[in-house]
């Protein structure tokens, strides 16, 4: 019996997710050419590499396949889209370096914008969180999970936003970028902590009420995929938070006169 | 409760050697420790809990969520607070061991108690005679809690210059 679903080829997502990938890439090669001077660590590159690469194979080729029909390679996918590739471009700083590369008075409509109210209210953490812990829910306890395999605008939809949640979740967490705001480290962690019970409650409840159309085993499974998996990159976040903080937190080192600001 | 602001020579800022800092950090450390040894000992390496419980109810569900949620918190955040308190030199160990153990002991009571009993979550240990085990675990947390709060109680007296 087991939990084969059919579904339309997901071509055009696929076809997509890879095509944006790719400029994506390209754009922020380019970025870093052109702010050469300056200079660019090297692992940033690196993470925002991996970071796209992985977000377009979650959505095209032989993972996005095998996704589609088995709820654990499913939730291997939604690990790495919505936790794994964010955390990975967000640690790139592309906005940062987008506004270093930009023609200053660009790079100030830039930033104007980002400071805007649409972009506040986004990476609120507790709205960033309700957005992608109370996706899940609403993806897995509910008929909406079977639905998206059925249709194929669905299945698009669901997985940009789950990549978008997440990536706007670990923005409002640990930006390097600048934000037009910040909420302290306690606040931030409360958030985290919480969402990161959401998602473990989640995992528990569908170990025994598996979603629609997904048998006892693949749930069980899936349910240890997203339970543990979601863990290791919370608990990854948790520690950058911390991190930051320290960093801070910390007391002036004993110079008399600060020729530079820390 | 005095705190003894230290002026340091070389023109660092003014250590609080206060005691809240070192107990903070201690009970979050030993909250985290026995959670991760609650989940890597007995449902990893023992198998003696279950992923999922056979009797859940959903109170106990959330609990445990958010219990082991704070439990990776309490890890992380307890070893930050324990290394800025020794960048600051304002650590105190005789005050940061007893909140391990207070936090340690408090913890496993805790899970021993409401998590295991009263929201029946899951057991020490499955097809077994309960009561020994639950003996152990609950009467260790005791004794852990007992320790901490003595070890505690005793730096009452104020903090030795090298902050022992």
């Amino acid at each position: 019996m087991g939990d084969h679903l059919h579904g339309p080829d997901d071509e055009l997502l696929a076809v997509v997710g890879s095509l944006l990938a790719l400029v994506g890439t390209i754009g922020y090669g380019w970025l870093v050419a052109v702010t050469h001077r300056r200079g660019w660590p090297r692992r940033r590159s690196l993470a925002w590499l991996a970071g796209s690469v992985l977000a377009a194979a979650t959505v095209g080729g032989p993972l996005a396949e095998a996704a589609d029909t088995g709820y654990p390679a499913h939730m291997v996918g939604h690990l790495l889209l919505g936790m794994v590739a964010p955390l990975l471009l967000v640690l790139a700083a592309p906005v940062t370096i987008l506004l270093r590369a930009l023609p200053v008075p660009i790079a100030r409509r830039l930033s104007r914008a980002l400071s805007g109210r649409p972009v506040r209210v986004l990476t609120e953490p507790a709205v960033a969180a309700v957005l992608t812990v109370g996706g899940m829910w609403l993806l897995y306890a509910t008929p909406l999970y079977p639905a998206m395999h059925h249709h194929r605008l669905l299945h698009a939809v669901v997985h940009i936003h789950v990549f978008v949640s997440g990536y706007l979740f670990t923005i409002a967490m640990i930006s390097v970028d600048p934000l037009p705001h910040r909420r302290s480290y306690s606040h931030r962690a409360v958030v985290l902590v919480l969402s990161l019970a959401a998602h473990d409650i989640l995992a528990k409840y569908l170990y025994a009420h598996p979603p629609l159309d997904v048998g006892t085993a693949p749930a069980a499974v899936g349910s240890m995929i997203m339970y543990y998996g979601g863990d290791v990159v919370d608990v990854t976040i948790l520690v950058l938070l911390g991190a930051g903080w320290y960093r801070v937190t910390g007391p002036r080192r004993g110079r008399k006169v600060m020729l530079v600001s820390a | 409760m005095s705190s003894a602001a230290r002026d340091a020579a070389d023109g660092r800022r003014p250590v609080e050697a206060g005691r809240g800092g070192s107990t903070t950090s201690g009970v979050l450390g030993g909250v985290g420790l026995i959670a991760f040894v609650d989940e890597t000992v007995f449902h990893q390496l023992l198998h003696w809990h279950h992923f999922y419980g056979k009797s859940t109810a959903a109170a106990g569900l959330v609990s445990d969520g958010l219990f082991h949620a704070f439990g990776f918190f309490a890890i992380v955040s307890s070893l930050f607070l324990f290394a800025d308190l020794r960048r600051r030199h304002g650590l105190w160990w005789s005050r940061w061991w007893g909140g391990v153990l207070m936090g340690a002991g408090g913890f496993q009571l805790y899970d021993g108690l409401v998590q295991h009993k009263l929201f029946g979550l899951h057991q020490i240990r499955y097809d077994v005679d309960l009561l020994p085990y639950d003996l152990v675990w609950n009467i260790a947390g005791g004794l852990m809690i007992g320790m901490g709060i003595g070890l505690t109680a005793r730096t009452r007296g104020g903090r030795t210059s090298t902050g022992g």
